[in-house]
């Protein structure tokens, strides 16, 4: 049975899909010119102007955004509508700087919505089910998307948020949970607990939608077999809308890509090029849709490759891979992006030297990460107690520019290697 | 004078303790107490040698993190029960302990013991009061 939300959509032909993708990246590109003078600016300086992009063949010209943008014109500086149109904003963790804020009118929330419940019905669901959302709520884009999402399906919504992992399984249990939303390491520490507190035959669960974090074809063999369910990958970023920009099919080979609301390229890092499909480079997306924040031609910096190759599920749209790196030096943690130079702010800021390590770690199924700091001279002190409030008030003022945890290990000063050239500032230990 | 105690950061791996007991040792500085206090993944190395000034600045030159406290050393009676007049004072003056350990000297029957107090000023005031004296850095023989 195929299993589509928008079946008009998500099979159409390639040329009615490349005929909606001209029509809208036009119009978008108009509405981001009028309405966004940063853009605009960036395309003057390019020597571009709406009547140059005539079809999606002349995207190349339009010029890049990335993160550094972000930060530039935070808070309002890419919004294409004004306030009053917006009803919401949704945030990733981090400093100003590095914070993304994304605002969204009603519209912006019924596509992304929209893009969530195509993932849900891809696994599966329909309005029989019972889906629970153990992504976090909030700012993070996770909990609201998929939440949105199930409620457009028609599910049966638990609004779970993530953690209290006792309460989790007890609704699983006791609701009949039959799709499950989470990160897929928190998936894996849930079906652990289930097998220990002998919960196997007592859940109902068929299917997992699960994101956020980088996660293997081991990982979801193990998710499958131990909760007896077929687990389907997410992707998706605050930048863009959140989760279900891409999801999975039946098929498990790849996220097909909401091509009508999202125009994906890939291109060569080094020298913004488009590549050629099939080929592994950045992710670049296109908001063809979005009202209040239309990002162009923004850079992901998630390497992956396209596929257009037939699915047998039916949909036509193009298909990515799982991200198979990063092209900047940002870790995803626990699903929270975490750049070390944040790190080094907090260090500097501390009055630590710049000379630190990350290390990151996954231990029973949860990140773990911690930060090696040198003590410096003027932080020691004779007593143990002083150098544990340094110690805490470091933690905090990490919490406070992460939005997680983050275990600080005071070392001997120089003992961190520095290495000649560029110094391994992160150890990533993640079997993934 | 007061004596100083040397105050060094350890980190919490094998081989620290004996990179710093091995550039003193190449220096002749003679250890007259040691003690640690650590926590899981650091620790502290308090010391007292011979010749205070010149061991702090070799291990600086080692790249050492350290401090100088003053600290007070008594002499108590080496016999059962001879470090009890002290602690007893401590109590009744309602004086903290931070930490205390002891010198390897004995002498004449005496064993000293180090001291590092919450009021330091008030610890000297009481020893006053009950007739007792902080050991002197000429006594113990220490530069």
């Amino acid at each position: 049975m195929p299993n589509y939300y928008q079946p008009e959509i998500e099979t159409a032909s390639r040329e009615q899909l490349l005929a909606w993708q001209n029509e809208r990246l036009v119009k978008q590109v108009q509405h981001v010119w009028d309405n966004v003078p940063y853009y605009r600016q960036k395309m003057e300086e390019k020597g571009v102007t709406p009547a140059d992009i005539k079809s999606v063949d002349d995207l190349h010209k339009l010029p890049f955004l990335t993160k550094a943008d972000l930060r530039d014109a935070y808070p309002y500086g890419l919004m294409g509508k004004p306030l009053s149109d917006c009803v919401r904003i949704q945030s990733t963790s981090g400093t100003t700087g590095r914070r993304v804020v994304a605002f969204y009118t009603q519209h912006d929330i019924d596509l992304w919505e929209d893009c969530c419940a195509r993932a849900i019905v891809a696994a599966g669901g329909t309005r029989e089910d019972v889906v629970q959302v153990a992504y976090g709520y909030g700012l993070f884009t996770g909990g609201p998307g998929l939440n949105g999402g199930s409620h457009k399906v028609g599910c049966l919504t638990l609004p779970m948020s993530s953690g209290n992992t006792d309460r989790q399984l007890q609704f699983m249990v006791d609701l009949e949970a039959t799709i499950l939303c989470c990160t897929p390491s928190y998936a894996e520490y849930l079906a652990e607990t289930i097998h220990e507190q002998g919960l196997r035959d007592k859940i109902e669960l068929k299917a997992g939608i699960f994101g956020a974090e980088a996660w293997s074809e081991e990982m979801r063999r193990d998710i499958q077999n131990s909760l007896g369910i077929k687990a389907y990958d997410i992707y998706g970023l605050t930048e863009t809308t959140g989760p279900g920009v891409a999801y999975e099919c039946s098929e498990q080979t790849g996220m097909h890509i909401n091509e009508d609301h999202f125009l994906a390229e890939i291109i060569d890092p080094e020298t913004g090029e488009v590549l050629p499909e099939g080929e592994k480079g950045e992710l670049v997306f296109t908001s063809l849709t979005k009202e209040a924040f239309p990002l162009l031609r923004y850079r992901t910096r998630d390497i992956c490759v396209l596929s257009r190759k037939k699915c047998s599920c039916g949909r036509t749209h193009v298909k990515m891979s799982k991200p198979m790196g990063r092209s900047d030096d940002m870790l995803i943690v626990k699903g929270v992006n975490v750049f070390p130079s944040q790190i080094e702010t907090v260090l500097l800021e501390q009055g630590y030297p710049a000379n630190y390590q990350i290390i990151v770690d996954r231990i029973n199924h949860s990140d773990k990460l911690e930060v090696l700091v040198e003590m410096a001279p003027d932080k020691f002190s004779d007593s143990l107690a002083d150098i544990a409030e340094q110690e805490k008030t470091l933690v905090e003022a990490l919490k406070n520019m992460l939005g997680i945890y983050a275990k600080v290990k005071i070392v001997s000063p120089k003992s961190i290697t520095r290495s000649e050239g560029k110094a391994v500032r992160v150890i990533d230990k993640r079997k993934i | 004078m007061n004596v100083h105690q040397i105050s060094v950061f350890l980190e919490n791996r094998a081989g620290q303790l004996s990179e710093i007991t091995a550039v003193l040792a190449e220096h002749h500085i003679d250890l007259r107490a040691i003690s640690i206090a650590e926590t899981a993944d650091y620790g502290v190395l308090r010391m007292i040698v011979d010749d205070a000034e010149k061991a702090t600045g070799i291990l600086l030159s080692h790249g050492f993190i350290l401090s100088m406290t003053p600290v007070t050393v008594i002499a108590v009676p080496d016999t059962p029960g001879g470090l009890a007049p002290v602690l007893q004072l401590l109590a009744e003056a309602h004086i903290d302990i931070e930490y205390m350990y002891s010198l390897f000297t004995h002498k004449e029957g005496q064993a000293y013991m180090v001291f590092r107090m919450s009021d330091e000023e008030m610890f000297a005031k009481k020893l006053a009061e009950h007739g007792m004296h902080p050991a002197t850095k000429e006594e113990l023989g220490l530069q």
